[in-house]
This record gives structure tokens, sequence and C-alpha cells, in this order.
């Protein structure tokens, strides 16, 4: 059984930038840890002898000439999209304190 | 009223008896009457008006339209179009225009096709039944009382309901599939890579695919062999097939058909279980060798993809930061504040569920244990197909193991939610392709047979398909 604790989901919480409520907290740690047992019966599965598979079409190092193309749009369009800009730049929040 | 067949269509719009503008209006006043099912999210009503009314200027003009000149279609939220916000269904993209297009959508609009609407999707595409769309659910057009399907459950809706005659679905794990199944349609998800998905907003990159759904096989080439095929924009697409994909081999006679034995074990509901027997027997009568063939790791294949989909949509869902585009929360005091709580207010609770999962199969410590081995029994899972397809030239079963479920019935329980993937996840993982064709009924509601083929030969897939909608 997989018992997430409350400071795991929290961890968890902090590394995927979730601020989340206490309530949702208690149900993650419950359903995370279900999810967990399920996907747990791969443990005593043999794959002696077999590779991980990360992509199926067997194509290598796809490239393309580096050029522009033209979509029609201006950065000012992009910037447009941003909830806040400011002489031609995405506007933030301040990153310190 | 149905839809003529695609190429009919067409065909009448060449010989300019009827017009786009016709076409359009035509698949908006369905939409409209058809609203309380809920299967669209927006309409793109100014823009298709002013599609239809260049394609028909140009018939006026003497001028050569593509092979899907004036025909409408329905694109799930989670494809970039212009003319109506693209949302993926979550409130985390609400207001956003797409500065550009999918290439699928651009593919569609040179061949003379148009965008009349956004259709419903759980959101993100995390689900199969519509009932995480961060907006509404979406009805079941055989009952309204029960589920689409999903994630692509508005598309597989709109075409139940003949809104349009084809709609744009995503398939990921069943997307496209589970939906047709459960609406009554024909679902394709393709092999991985065929169709570009650039454009796309991406869940589960290993194992995304565009899919399609229509009411024939026929439909469903035309709409395939004009999507189909390499992009600079996207580096996974492969080399599409050199004879068209409307161009179909359509004989069972000879074929070796393989039923996948785990796909009929306990856990199939009787009625759908009666319907695929029904199907098989009559591939049987028309000419097909059916043998029963076994894939052992099946059973395992939900397993890997509840860790290996979540890891990636982990990833994939990191980009959704609140700076860049749509949504961005009013009250955070300094930037990672601003992360945390537009990721925390514009994420539903499944989209959150899948990043959190995501996350710990991904952590430091947990990595070798999970996704590493979850990709290496991937590995397992790719080499028993191989080997069943040395056998057999199809495999058959069930999509699904019941009909549609009731709105809310597996809500409260995210892993018995999961378990409606069960016998779609496992083709995802390979990467082969699959198709759903109506096969009967079950108290009412649809049931779909669902059939597969070894990577690439999707052509040949869509015509042992259309051999076998004829015969059921």
């Amino acid at each position: 059984m997989t018992q997430l604790t409350r400071e795991d989901v929290l961890k968890l919480a902090r590394l995927a930038r979730l601020d989340l409520t206490d309530e949702e907290v208690e149900t993650y740690r419950k359903e995370l840890s279900a999810v967990l047992d399920y996907v747990a019966q791969l443990d005593g599965v043999d794959v002696a002898g077999l590779e991980p598979t990360s992509q199926v079409t067997g194509l290598k190092n796809v490239m393309r000439e580096d050029k522009v193309i033209d979509y029609g749009m201006s950065p000012h369009d992009l910037l447009r999209l941003a909830p806040k800009s400011q002489d031609g730049q995405i506007k933030v929040k301040r990153m310190l304190g | 009223m149905v839809w003529p067949a695609i190429a009919d269509i067409v065909a009448k719009v060449r010989a300019g008896e009827l017009t786009a503008s016709e076409l359009v209006e035509r698949a908006l006043a369905a939409i409209a009457e058809k609203s309380d099912y809920q299967a669209v999210i927006a309409i793109t009503s100014e823009r298709a008006r002013a599609r239809a009314a260049a394609i028909d200027a140009a018939i006026k003009n003497g001028e050569t339209v593509g092979p899907l000149a004036g025909v409408p279609f329905i694109a799930k939220d989670n494809f970039l179009a212009f003319g109506a916000e693209t949302t993926a269904a979550s409130n985390i993209l609400k207001g956003f225009n797409a500065p550009y297009q999918a290439t699928a959508i651009n593919r569609l609009e040179e061949a003379g096709a148009i965008c009349v609407a956004k259709a419903n999707l759980d959101a993100f595409g995390h689900g199969g039944s519509t009932e995480n769309s961060d907006f509404m659910i979406t009805k079941n057009p055989h009952d309204i009382t029960r589920v689409p399907g999903g994630s692509s459950g508005g598309s597989a809706a709109a075409v139940a309901l003949d809104m349009v005659p084809f709609a744009l679905g995503t398939d990921t794990g069943g997307s496209s599939r589970q939906p047709a199944s459960f609406s009554g349609v024909v679902g394709f998800k393709p092999t991985y890579g065929l169709i570009s998905r650039s454009g796309v907003v991406a869940m589960a990159s290993s194992t995304d695919t565009i899919g399609t759904l229509t009411r024939t096989v026929d439909d469903l080439a035309v709409v395939v062999d004009v999507m189909a095929g390499k992009d600079p924009l996207d580096g996974t697409t492969i080399d599409r097939d050199v004879i068209s994909y409307t161009d179909l081999p359509a004989d069972v006679t000879g074929k070796k058909i393989g039923v996948i034995k785990e796909f009929m074990a306990e856990g199939v509901e009787p009625g759908v279980r009666a319907q695929i027997e029904k199907a098989v027997e009559t591939l049987k009568a028309a000419g097909a060798d059916v043998v029963e063939v076994s894939i052992p790791s099946i059973p395992l294949a939900l397993a890997v993809y509840y860790i290996v989909v979540p890891a990636e949509i982990s990833s994939n869902l990191s980009r959704y930061d609140g700076q860049r585009y749509a949504y961005s929360t009013p009250d955070a005091e300094n930037l990672e504040e601003s992360y945390t709580k537009t990721r925390a207010s514009g994420f539903g609770a499944e989209a959150k569920r899948r990043i959190m999962v995501g996350t710990y199969v991904l952590s430091s410590g947990y990595y070798d244990a999970y996704y590493r081995k979850a990709q290496t029994v991937r590995t397992k899972l790719i080499n028993e197909f191989a080997e069943a397809f040395q056998q057999v030239d199809f495999l058959v079963g069930p999509t699904a193991p019941t009909t549609a479920f009731k709105i809310g019935q597996n809500t409260d329980d995210p892993l018995h939610m999961y378990l409606a993937d069960i016998m779609t996840v496992a083709q995802s993982l390979v990467g082969i392709p699959a198709i759903v064709v109506p096969a009967g009924m079950s108290d009412g509601l649809p049931v779909g047979l669902q059939i597969m083929a070894p990577a690439r030969q999707d052509r040949q897939l869509l015509g042992i398909a259309k051999a076998t909608e004829k015969l059921l």
C-alpha cells in the first residue's frame, strides 16, 4: 500500500506550482495513493533484456531548414495575448520578496 | 436531416447545385436547434460565412476548388483555430485567441472545408465523458441522461446529431474511439505521426494523435486523405501512403483477423460482448479467417498509461503559468504567487490530479521505479503486438467494456473512470492505428467494434473498416 503523507502532497504541489487548499491536499493524498497503488502492479513484471520506449516512430534527428516562416503576425500581436505588457515586453509581478 | 456523403456534397458544390453558404447555414441551424446537448463551446459563424462566400465566388469564377469544398466541420476545442477562442474546455485558457492555426485545420481549409464551431471536451483531453470540461457536460445523442464518451465527446455527439458531416477530435488513449463507440459514429485514431499535431494543445506528446469522427468510413477517408502526411512544424510526422486514403481495398475475404482474447475476458458487459461476437461471426461468414489471439501484457497497459501520460501531462501543462497568454490571477503579491494561484484557480480537478501524479512519478528517486519501468513495459507491449501481427492482418475487439454510462456515475472515483479506457490505451502506447465502426445496439445504446492494424497500414485499416461497415 502506497500511503502518501500530507507533506508528500505539499512537496509535489510546490514542485508543480499549485496552490492547493487544505481540502484538496487531503483529497489528492487519498486519490494519488490509490492511483499509485494501481500502477504498482508493474513492480513484478519481468522486463529483463528490454529497453524503455520513449517514442514509437523510429525517427531520429529530424531537421528542417532554419528559416523564418511568415505567420503574418507582428511581435505586437503576440504581446497583446499577455495579461500585462509594457514597452514591448511582458510585464510580470516582482520576483523577490 | 441527415447529411449526404461528403463526396456527394462536394460534387454538388463543384457543379453549382449547392453553395458553400447554404451548407454553412444548414450546419449553424442544426447546431442551434440541438444546443440542449451542449456539444459545442463556441460557434465561428462570422469567419465560416466569409469563407463560404469566398468559396462560392471562386466556383462562380470557374476556379478549381478542393476535395472538401464547402463541407462544414466542427473542431474539438483543443485545435488552435481562428474565429473563436481556443480553450481546450479549461478556465486557464479562457480568453485565448490563437495567433495561428493548427496544421490540420489549415490543410482542411486549403481543401475547402469550413470550420463552423468548436466542440466540448474533457478539459485538455483528460477524461472519458466530457464531465471534466470546465464549462459544460455534453449529453449522449441516444440518451440525454448519459455521457457521450470522451474526451472528444462534443465532436462525436456533433456528428451523431447531424450538426456537420465530420468533426475533428484527438486521441491520446482512446479519446476519439471511445466517444465514437458511445455515440454511435465512426472514430479513427491514425498511426502515431500520420497527422500533424502542430497547433493542437498538447496532452501526452508520445501518444497524442489527431482523431476524425464521421458517419461513414468513406467520409472519414476523404478527410484523412487531406490531413495525412509530413509537416515541417511537427518533427514526429511520418510519410503518408503514396496511394490515396480514399482508394480502399474493401474486402474481408481471406483476411486473417485476430480477436484479442484479453478484450473478451470478464468485465465486458454482456450486451457489448453479444454485439462484438455477432460482428465477428458476420466477418467469418463473409470469408474472413478469424482466430483468437492473445496479447498477454494488455492487462498492464492501463497502469503503463497512467504513469507515462500524467508524466507527459505534468510537463506539457507547465507552460500555463499565467504570464504570456490567457488567464492570470489578479491577486498575487509576487511572481511565484502569480504562478501558483493562477494554476490553482485555472486548472480543474482532473488536470491538477494528473499534474500531481506526473510530478510524483518524474520526481527524484521515483523516476526509475515508475516512469522508466512503465516505458520498459511499453516495449513489452510493442513486441507482443508485433508478434500478434505476424499471425494476423488485423485485430478486433470491443472499444470499451460498457456502453455509455450515466452522467455522474463515475465522477466520485477517478480510478474507476480510468477503467473506461482499458481497451484503447494499449494501441496508443504502441502507436498503431485503430478505428471504431458502429456494431449495433445494446439496450438502446450504441456499441462500437474496434479494428486495429500494424503501424502505417492506415489505408488497409480503412479498407477493412469499410467492408465491415457494409456487412454490419
